[in-house]
């Protein structure tokens, strides 16, 4: 059976893990290859590796990371974070990424996601969309939450689906950070609506929330950074109570 | 021993390299026939679409020089589906593959249970007794994204289910296949390469 998927998600700036994770158990959490190493071990499905770096020799850094990652970690990975054209994009899968997420330049250009599905096919394509529950309506935010686009969750999943995405990773501005359990309902409609897999964003804060973002929300996988970093949960203990409530997680790691 | 990854228009050859290097085997990626032959196993890769590959294989005369290998010959995802029969991954929803295998490469139809395709993530194989899977534990889980699946036949040596069974693994002669990524499946495929590279 097709196992729900659990990602730990990594912030990168100027190619170290950002400051603030709390690991006793390996040399240098600062490496995201190390901390992607021990993840991997720990048991996660996929990790997700964002670039919030924004000077240009950053960005060089970050790829000489991924092709680092790529060598030295058997599970698949996403990368994403400025990426705003199909350039960025070959050079990113050259480097040995299995995914890209496209999130701000997706919204900004559509076609942006047409041509990496017919360059590159639509199981490298994730569309990432933050999206806040506003006056009843999940309206869809660039980067960072602070610019409104207009564009409607439910409306723009379809499109980003019609135009080739692969998958949809939804992180829902009002739950992210709160650690109170991932935006179910909006989860469970955007689910049934696609026929892409949905991965579940923000919101995680205990093992409880897991269970219910896969079967309330019917996620497909589900993302989170500090209960992981600061070990609030660990993947193991995490994958044991969930297949103990019935769910199908990957235990043989 | 010499292990040669077979170059061509499909993607996803780099990362089976870097698998290799983890297992400590220095792979060499080439589409010269003579290197391919010469070599004492080999690994047919990649991500794509069966006809677009299917013709450049023709074009270079790969698709020969493929059926004639004697050495183990490990096919992965689109390689697997190449060796197959045939493939509806075309526009005239039939391309004819390599012919190794009996068995025909079909779409997934999601049914109402399963809505979703392709068949993207971590899904369990039940294996035969094949010394591809030797060491192995009950029910592994390995790494998956494809559309396409190949029936059940013959050469089955291992199942996996999404929507129906299907074909995970198939093996003839001097040819194996799966449908997984071994080189993106953690543990449990690096114990699938190391026993292909044992073979």
């Amino acid at each position: 059976m097709l196992a729900k998927r659990i990602i730990p998600c990594l912030d990168i700036k100027d190619g170290q893990t950002v400051k603030g994770i709390n690991f006793v158990n390996i040399r240098n959490v600062g490496d995201p290859v190390e901390l992607g190493a021990e993840y991997s071990r720990q048991g996660a499905d996929e990790l997700v590796f964002l670039d919030i770096t924004a000077s240009h020799e950053g960005r060089k850094t970050f790829v000489d990371l991924v092709k680092r990652i790529a060598r030295n970690i058997s599970i698949p990975f996403t990368v994403g974070g400025g990426i705003h054209e199909l350039r960025d994009v070959d050079t990113l899968l050259c480097a040995g990424a299995d995914k890209v997420s496209i999130n701000s330049a997706a919204i900004k250009n559509p076609d942006l996601i047409t041509e990496v599905a017919k360059n590159f096919g639509s199981q490298v394509a994730t569309v990432a969309i933050d999206a806040k529950l506003e006056n009843g309506e999940w309206t869809c935010f660039l980067n960072g939450g602070r610019v409104s686009t207009g564009k409607k969750l439910f409306s723009w999943a379809k499109e980003a689906q019609e135009r080739g995405a692969g998958e949809i990773l939804f992180t829902s501005m009002n739950h992210d950070g709160v650690k109170q359990g991932f935006a179910n309902e909006a989860l469970a409609e955007l689910s049934s609506s696609l026929s892409i897999p949905v991965i579940a964003s923000g919101g995680a804060g205990t093992m409880e929330h897991f269970k219910d973002v896969f079967t309330e929300g019917k996620a497909d996988a589900a993302l989170a950074a500090s209960i992981f970093h600061f070990h609030e949960i660990a993947i193991h203990d995490l994958k044991d109570y969930l297949a103990g409530e019935g769910i199908a997680v990957r235990r043989s790691i | 021993m010499s292990v040669v990854i077979i170059k061509y228009n499909a993607g996803n050859i780099f990362s089976v390299d870097y698998a290799m290097k983890r297992l400590g085997v220095e792979a060499e990626i080439t589409g010269d026939p003579d290197r391919i032959k010469a070599a004492d196993k080999v690994i047919f890769p990649g991500v794509g679409e069966a006809e677009t590959t299917m013709n450049y294989l023709k074009e270079q005369n790969l698709d020969v020089l493929i059926k004639s290998l004697q050495q183990p010959v490990l096919g992965i995802c689109i390689g697997m589906q190449l060796l197959c029969k045939s493939s509806e991954e075309a526009t005239s929803k039939k391309v004819d593959c390599l012919g190794i295998f009996d068995e025909e490469v079909k779409l997934f139809i999601p049914d109402a249970q399963t809505r979703k395709v392709p068949h993207m993530g971590w899904n369990t194989i039940q294996a035969s007794d094949s010394p591809l899977f030797k060491g192995l534990p009950q029910d592994p889980y390995f790494y998956y994204v494809h559309s396409y699946y190949a029936t059940m036949g013959r050469d089955t040596i291992a199942t996996t289910e999404y929507i129906h069974p299907y074909s995970a693994a198939l093996h003839k002669d001097n040819f194996y296949a799966v449908q997984f990524h071994p080189e993106k499946s953690g543990k449990m495929g690096e114990f699938v390469l190391n026993n292909f590279l044992s073979l």
